[in-house]
């Protein structure tokens, strides 16, 4: 029986970005993917790091996300550093681009409402009239009245961002196994034992990050995690020369130069089929936004499934039947790198969820009866 | 290089590569055209800059983008050359705003 510190299961960028964190702290680490016929969110990513927004009605989130926007300069220098591949990530501030008042006076309200989240910096997002958005997108349609500014947001590759966790891993004392969908996992001692793709793997710890498999996982440890599949649709243009000097939420320009549009938003269950009818219509919102899009051409289209809990909140909880084992859930695999890399995983590896991230347990999903 | 095998056959068209009068067979292809016409790149990648020319012949491989008539990246083996037709090297990747 092969014998680590930490059991990941799953290799997508939640569990990647764990995995990585814990070789650094020094852990042997195994990651056990499931393979190809995984739903594979992380293939999936738009590649934002987003902050604005994050976090309105839950300050713990805003600040955890900003956490991970501070965190990830350094981050990417260091995987860069560490594996000789950058993620491609840029910090030029993001944009949210309203086409209504009333949009505006939305935007206004929510930043009005964080404003005190983040201390005496405040969080920086700042409402733009028309003239100061077209300052920094000079293309913009007629219809677009102003935007919401934050400088914390940036953009990633999400796939250079897992090839990168991977080969930092690899390099370390980490080792992956592909086709290895997790079975069963039990109590073994004072660790886990794990059967996975034929195999037992024994583990001091186990750290589920599975996506959505996590619903059934966690059941056989004693937590309860309750998250759904939410369809996302994502069209990607031909390359272009750069255009789009930063991302808005829903359009953003790739390092190689594609223009991708997204941001559907569809409770379709684990179908994962792309359609035209939500095709088109992240297609009419892009060339409003954007009109000199209708003349380039969109060359591949995909579904994916985000990981959502019942508030869209991100779900960290140790097992209190089964010290030892966490599991990790979000739908913000890129944004979340940089906190789940440097901050998260030096917690689990010292055994124990911080303070800051108490939040964040399924308990608040109880209903309560008085 | 490459050599027709037939060459009698067909009517001809005339067409423009980069601004120069090429003669083509009618029903050629424009990445045929070229090709025959002596021609081994037609682009340059957006990444590294590199000459690049038609390879798979069926709309697959992306290789043999040019501009025709004004619109970029267009794929010049799924493109039947026609008379008059403006062909021009793509060079990198295209601009975006017209």
């Amino acid at each position: 029986m092969r014998r680590y510190d930490t059991i990941v299961v799953g290799g997508g960028l939640v569990g990647a970005a764990v995995a990585y964190g814990l070789a650094r702290e020094g852990e042997s680490v195994a990651v056990l993917d499931e393979g190809d016929v995984a739903f594979r969110a992380s293939r999936g990513n738009f590649g934002l790091v987003w902050v604005q927004s994050k976090g309105d009605g839950r300050p713990e989130y805003a600040r955890w996300t900003r956490r991970s926007s501070d965190l990830w300069p350094g981050f990417a220098e260091l995987l860069a550093e560490d594996t000789g591949i950058a993620p491609d990530y840029h910090k030029p501030g993001g944009l949210h681009f309203c086409f209504s008042e009333a949009e505006i006076e939305a935007r206004r309200a929510m930043i009005h409402r964080m404003h005190n989240v983040h201390g005496p910096g405040g969080d920086g997002t700042r409402i733009l009239d028309r003239k100061e958005v077209q300052d920094l997108v000079p293309s913009i349609g007629p219809d677009v009245l102003g935007a919401s500014y934050s400088p914390h947001d940036g953009h990633a590759s999400p796939l250079r961002l897992l090839r990168g966790l991977h080969a930092g891993l690899a390099k370390r004392t980490g080792a992956y196994f592909a086709d290895h969908r997790v079975q069963r996992i039990e109590k073994d001692g004072g660790g886990f034992r794990v059967e996975a793709g034929g195999e037992t793997f024994s583990g001091g710890k186990v750290v589920l990050a599975a996506g959505l498999g996590n619903r059934e996982l966690g059941a056989q440890v004693g937590l309860d995690v309750p998250v759904r599949p939410l369809k996302g649709q994502i069209l990607v243009t031909e390359r272009t020369k750069p255009v789009l000097t930063m991302p808005t939420h829903v359009i953003r320009q790739t390092e190689e130069g594609t223009i991708m549009m997204g941001d559907s938003q569809e409770d379709a269950g684990f179908d994962t089929r792309s359609g035209t009818g939500v095709i088109s219509a992240i297609a009419a919102h892009a060339v409003r936004t954007l009109p000199w899009l209708a003349t380039v051409r969109v060359v591949r289209s995909w579904a994916a499934l985000r990981v959502m809990t019942p508030d869209g909140y991100p779900l960290y909880e140790q097992s209190e039947s089964h010290p030892g084992a966490f599991t990790v859930n979000c739908h913000s695999g890129v944004t979340l790198a940089g906190a789940h890399a440097q901050a998260l995983a030096p917690m689990i590896a010292l055994g124990a969820l911080g303070e800051e991230l108490s939040a964040f347990t399924s308990g608040r999903f109880d209903v309560r009866a008085n | 290089m490459f050599e027709r095998t037939d060459a009698g056959a067909g009517g001809q068209v005339g067409f423009f590569f980069e601004g120069s009068r090429v003669e083509a067979r009618a029903g050629d292809t424009v990445a045929a055209a070229i090709l025959a016409h002596g021609e081994r790149s037609v682009r340059t990648t957006p990444a590294s800059g590199a000459p690049r020319g038609p390879f798979c012949f069926m709309g697959t491989c992306f290789e043999c983008l040019v501009e025709i008539d004004g619109v970029p990246n267009r794929q010049a083996c799924m493109v039947v050359v026609a008379e008059g037709m403006d062909v021009r090297r793509q060079e990198g990747a295209r601009e975006a705003t017209p």
